[in-house]
């Protein structure tokens, strides 16, 4: 069998397995951040700090009967919740987790990238995929046959078309300041540091890194806005406000089938964020202390910038949660389509217009 | 070997999409049968080596389009399993008939003229790949002009459609 195909089965069973453990350890973390937040304990029975909570809780869901409503369309139920998880796991698939190696094997040297795929469409493919994930979301919320669900189903179908629009138009800078559509070449790109052609503030700005989020702050606000409408996360829960809609789409599920549904949230809310971190943070750039740290724990190090920065914006999500009310459903229509999309079409005009003089001089010149 | 399963299970993964949209009583399933056509042909781009047209596909058609087209079903009531009474008598015969006809004429024509069945991947040797630099080169060079005046058509028609749905007030001048 050649490397290729061995990596082609390895890769995406690495990823499996570090998506489920990071799961784990992610709700954890939210409810021990929003605890502390609200000035609550959190969990704290099972296991030091309460760290194997969300395996009991796993286990329990495992065990618990699964009902089918009897007004449920079966076939659509069933499928809603496997729809929820391929998508997340897709996406996971695309994202460079560092700047690869070198594996000898049988003698001869053989370069693998740290990434399940490095497709040269890689932005398109992230938009496209995650255009999919709201499929289980409406369908779960049509075919539970309940008005909950689907009230939760339709908020959604609308609230992940309307961000996804601002999504997509706030990549499009980056896309042309990188020069690239690839992931991998995207975070190549924000290697080194800020350089400025005036001296003075040249001297200040080379300390900083050359990071997408200063030249496309803007861009990166509307990114980040949009990337929590889109994993449905408070403030824009609307799909699944407890408070209104028991729980929404995903109301008449139980046992496994819920915990696919919350798995895949999870899934999506670490994808979403480690992208943000690739798109505008850098990604797995950063000081590798090479000569410093044993070869081995700087070959380890990309891999280990990439996860502080994910877990750092993680941080905020939760912050977020804890502290923003949700939005009124008309507010929301009205940030997506009346703020986002004018500000990220006027945001791109101008990063066009400043790349093309930067490029090609003025127009008069 | 491979390409040929390559194209075979996309291939009738969309034909099976394709049927359910036919023949699927739910609309709500012949939007998911729409769904599965529409992914099917975006691996089957895939393989033909446009990735770029794929991911639109991808994009456009199943990601926007077809939430909408779900969003409207779910919206306006119509998720309600049809009607399968027949509205003129024999039609369901009449049109499997001329449906097997059509199929007959076409198989035998294409027998008659000497049907390649080795058509998969006429071009696979080729080296040409969709990347979005070569399209967007050859789209804002050679086929400027077409590009540009297709995006007019789009905003005239956004124009049109939103003049149709808004309510012009008539008895502004007179509050």
């Amino acid at each position: 069998m050649s490397v290729e195909l061995i990596l082609a089965f390895v890769k995406p069973l690495l990823g499996l397995g570090l998506l489920l453990t990071n799961t784990i350890l992610l709700i954890w973390l939210e409810r021990k951040v929003v605890a502390g937040m609200q000035s609550r304990v959190g969990p704290d029975r099972a296991g030091p700090f309460g760290i194997l909570q969300t395996l009991a809780d796993a286990i329990k869901l495992l065990l618990k009967e699964q009902i089918l409503p009897m007004k449920a369309d079966k076939a659509m139920y069933l499928l809603a919740p496997i729809v929820a998880l391929v998508p997340s796991f897709l996406i996971f698939m695309i994202i460079p987790l560092g700047p690869g190696f070198d594996l000898k094997v049988g003698g001869e040297s053989k370069f693998i990238n740290m990434v399940g795929a490095d497709i040269n469409v890689g932005v398109l493919f992230f938009l496209a995929i995650s255009s999919l994930a709201v499929y289980s979301v409406v369908l779960a919320g049509w075919s539970s046959g309940s008005k909950y669900p689907l009230l939760g189903g339709v908020r959604a179908s609308a609230q992940m078309i309307s961000y996804e629009a601002a999504m997509g138009l706030s990549l499009v800078p980056v896309i042309l300041y990188s020069g690239s559509m690839s992931m991998s070449k995207i975070v190549e790109s924000q290697a080194g540091s800020l350089s400025s052609t005036i001296p003075i503030i040249d001297s200040i700005v080379r300390f900083i890194p050359n990071w997408n989020i200063f030249p496309q702050f803007l861009a990166f606000g509307i990114f980040f806005i949009a990337s929590i409408a889109e994993v449905n996360r408070a403030p824009f829960d609307l799909v699944e406000a407890e408070q209104e809609l028991v729980g929404g789409f995903h109301t008449e599920y139980s046992g496994f089938r819920f915990a696919m549904f919350f798995l895949a949230e999870y899934i999506n809310m670490f994808n979403m964020c480690a992208i943000t971190a690739t798109f505008f943070l850098g990604g797995w750039l950063g000081p590798t202390f090479e000569g410093i740290l044993p070869p081995f724990l700087s070959a380890l190090m990309p891999t280990l910038w990439l996860g502080v920065k994910t877990f750092g914006l993680l941080f905020v999500y939760f912050w977020i949660r804890a502290t923003l009310p949700r939005l009124r459903y008309d507010q929301l229509m009205e940030l997506g389509w009346k703020r986002l999309i004018p500000i990220s079409l006027i945001w791109l005009m101008i990063s066009a217009i400043v790349l093309a003089i930067r490029d090609f001089g003025l127009p008069w010149s | 070997m491979t390409e040929l399963l390559l194209f075979a299970i996309p291939a009738s993964m969309m034909i099976l999409g394709a049927l359910i949209v036919v023949f699927a009583k739910n609309p709500v399933h012949n939007a998911m049968g729409l769904v599965l056509t529409l992914t099917s042909l975006a691996i089957l781009y895939i393989t033909l080596n446009a990735t770029f047209v794929a991911m639109v596909q991808m994009l456009v058609y199943a990601g926007a389009v077809m939430t909408l087209f779900l969003f409207v079903i779910m919206m306006i009531g119509v998720d309600k399993p049809e009607q399968s009474k027949e509205q003129i008598k024999g039609q369901k015969l009449l049109i499997s008939g001329t449906l097997l006809l059509l199929i007959s004429v076409v198989t035998f024509v294409g027998l008659e003229n000497g049907f390649n069945w080795n058509l998969l991947f006429p071009q696979s040797e080729s080296s040409f790949e969709g990347t979005p630099s070569l399209l967007a080169s050859a789209m804002f060079t050679s086929w400027v002009f077409p590009f540009e005046v297709i995006s007019i058509l789009l905003i005239v028609a956004t124009t049109a459609a939103l003049a149709l749905a808004y309510e012009f007030k008539k008895s502004d001048a007179n509050d």
